[in-house]
């Protein structure tokens, strides 16, 4: 009988993108440069949506007007990741939060870090649904989301 | 009303597959063809159920799967989520245009990296994926809001993967076949904290086929033909921070599906549910959302052992996608699973109740953005 075969081809591929990020996320970047949380408020439903879109899904209505939030805010839920990922950049362990700025109407998703994460139990006494986080930035500024370094605990 | 019935099922294995996609492909469609005893010519049209680059590797990937599925010269389309694929098959049946069509889902999931990358590229590149985003990571952060908001325990999570993965060890066709206790679930790995290794799914392969037919040709080809009697769907923000995660579209979906097939008490009138939990917890919130049992009762519901096997409304008796998770694919093994209770071909996993009306439910999206429900009966 002959010798089963299971012959594989591994392959790679990468090919590039250029993604444009329209002009609410290219003016979201610039407001970050200036450490300024940029939201758009829906002139039908009043929400503040961060991060701001052009337009509120909900109401399918232009959102023209800007509006600053606070650096501030509450976690209304996270994750502490330790699990690596291919094409994964942030280095494990990370708490990936999403954040309800004052001022705003949605979760806003980034980092919660400028703590000790090595040791779990001592991250799940310090981060907490509720718990309050602010804004820490990025000493250079590139005009992307990681201008905002990480939010971390208010004590 | 003209209606619509699943006259045969066939599927493959969900463990890795030696075989070349369109080879694995075509098995599965000559067993369906041979069971129904049709000739490919003979098939009305065709629906796939694939996914492009990210799940295949190919661009494009339908005109690589038409071959497999024996679609030449035929009328055919594809979605990415099966269970879309399945309606849209209904729906031809239904136009009257058609009285037979082909439903086949497939996917090697052995073939492409893990679902953690191939998820993060649901984000947009410029915001959701720099900060680490993933399937994995909403799911750990509904389950976290989930644990807090209804006091349901990380064990009471734990115990959907218990009984998933005991299921599956009576599923020929399941991926992942490993008796676990609820110290195993709870000790694997804190991957996702609060999510643990073991209450995520796996990456299965799997080709899944399901032959649909008009009412009259379903007589002539079955002697148990399964009919579509409620289907329902409903779709809810991409950005997860303009959702309450706990809050989604499945109880909108169910609606729409229990008002069509007439059910009223979706607790006492469903024999059976397949639903689809890439994540343990949320076969708990699916079930919840599904009027199995009330908000934030999850935890109590499978302490009461209703959802087991030999329980008053079994939940995945196939072992769900805990066990096996093709991922464009496990949509349509819902469907094909609860068809296969109705006609009592489960096999090993076959229920002890009788199975007159089944639920079969699939879900994409980050932390359940995208929800169908389909409910057959006898
Ligand atoms: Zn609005």
């Amino acid at each position: 009988m002959a010798k089963e075969e299971h012959r594989i081809v591994k392959g790679q591929v990468m090919v590039p993108y250029e993604v444009a990020l329209g002009k609410t996320w290219s003016m979201f970047y610039d407001f970050l440069k200036e450490e300024k949380i940029m939201g758009k408020k829906c002139p039908q439903c009043s929400r503040v949506l961060v991060p701001p879109r052009s337009f509120c899904p909900r109401c399918f209505e232009d959102m023209d007007e800007w509006v600053e939030v606070s650096q501030e805010g509450i976690v209304e839920t996270w994750v502490y990741v330790n699990m690596p990922f291919f094409a994964q950049e942030l280095k494990i362990p990370f708490i990936s939060a999403q954040i309800r700025l004052d001022g705003s109407d949605t979760g806003f998703i980034h980092q919660v870090a400028g703590i000790d994460l090595t040791e779990f139990e001592k991250v799940r006494e310090i981060v907490k649904l509720g718990g309050r986080v602010k804004a820490v930035w990025s000493r250079e500024k590139k005009g992307n989301i990681l201008d905002i370094a990480y939010f971390e605990p208010v004590k | 009303m003209q209606r619509v019935a699943i006259t045969h099922v066939a599927q493959s294995s969900g463990m890795e597959s030696k075989e070349s996609l369109m080879d694995f492909t075509y098995r599965v469609n000559k067993e369906i063809l041979d069971k129904a005893g049709l000739k490919r010519r003979e098939v009305g049209c065709i629906v796939a159920g694939s996914a492009d680059i990210f799940h295949s590797g190919l661009s494009c990937a339908n005109a690589f799967d038409w071959d497999g599925i024996g679609a030449f010269l035929k009328e055919g389309s594809r979605a990415e989520e099966s269970a879309f694929s399945f309606i849209y098959g209904c729906m031809r049946i239904l136009s009257g245009r058609y009285e037979t069509v082909l439903v086949t889902a497939l996917v090697k999931g052995s073939e492409n990296p893990d679902n953690d990358p191939i998820t993060s590229f649901y984000g947009d590149p410029f915001y959701l994926r720099p900060v680490g985003v993933n399937e994995s990571v909403v799911a750990a952060m509904q389950m976290r809001q989930y644990l807090e908001r209804y006091g349901v325990t990380e064990e009471q999570c734990a115990k959907v993967a218990v009984k998933n993965l005991g299921n599956a060890l009576f599923n020929p066709y399941a991926d992942r076949k490993r008796r676990v206790s609820l110290e195993d679930v709870m000790a694997s790995e804190r991957v996702y904290d609060p999510l643990k290794a073991l209450e995520c799914a796996p990456k299965s392969d799997g080709v899944v086929a399901v032959l649909l037919a008009s009412e009259e040709r379903a007589k002539t080809l079955s002697k148990k033909p399964v009919w579509l009697s409620g289907y329902g769907c409903s779709m809810d923000h991409f950005h997860p921070g303009d959702r309450d995660l706990l809050k989604g579209q499945l109880p909108a979906a169910a609606q729409r599906a229990y008002k069509m097939a007439g059910i009223d008490d979706p607790g006492k009138q469903i024999d059976v549910a397949e639903v689809c939990e890439p994540y343990a917890f949320q076969e708990l919130l699916w079930c919840e959302h599904l009027g199995f049992c009330g908000e934030g009762q999850g935890g109590r519901w499978i302490d009461s052992g209703m959802p087991l096997m030999d329980g008053a409304l079994p939940v995945n008796p196939s072992g769900g996608v805990l066990a096996t998770n093709p991922y464009p694919a496990r949509g349509l093994y819902r469907i094909a699973e609860a068809a296969l209770q109705i006609k009592e071909e489960a096999g090993e996993h076959q229920v002890g109740k009788k199975v007159r009306t089944a639920l079969a439910h699939s879900t994409h999206g980050f932390g359940g953005q995208c929800h169908s429900v389909v409910i057959l009966s006898a």
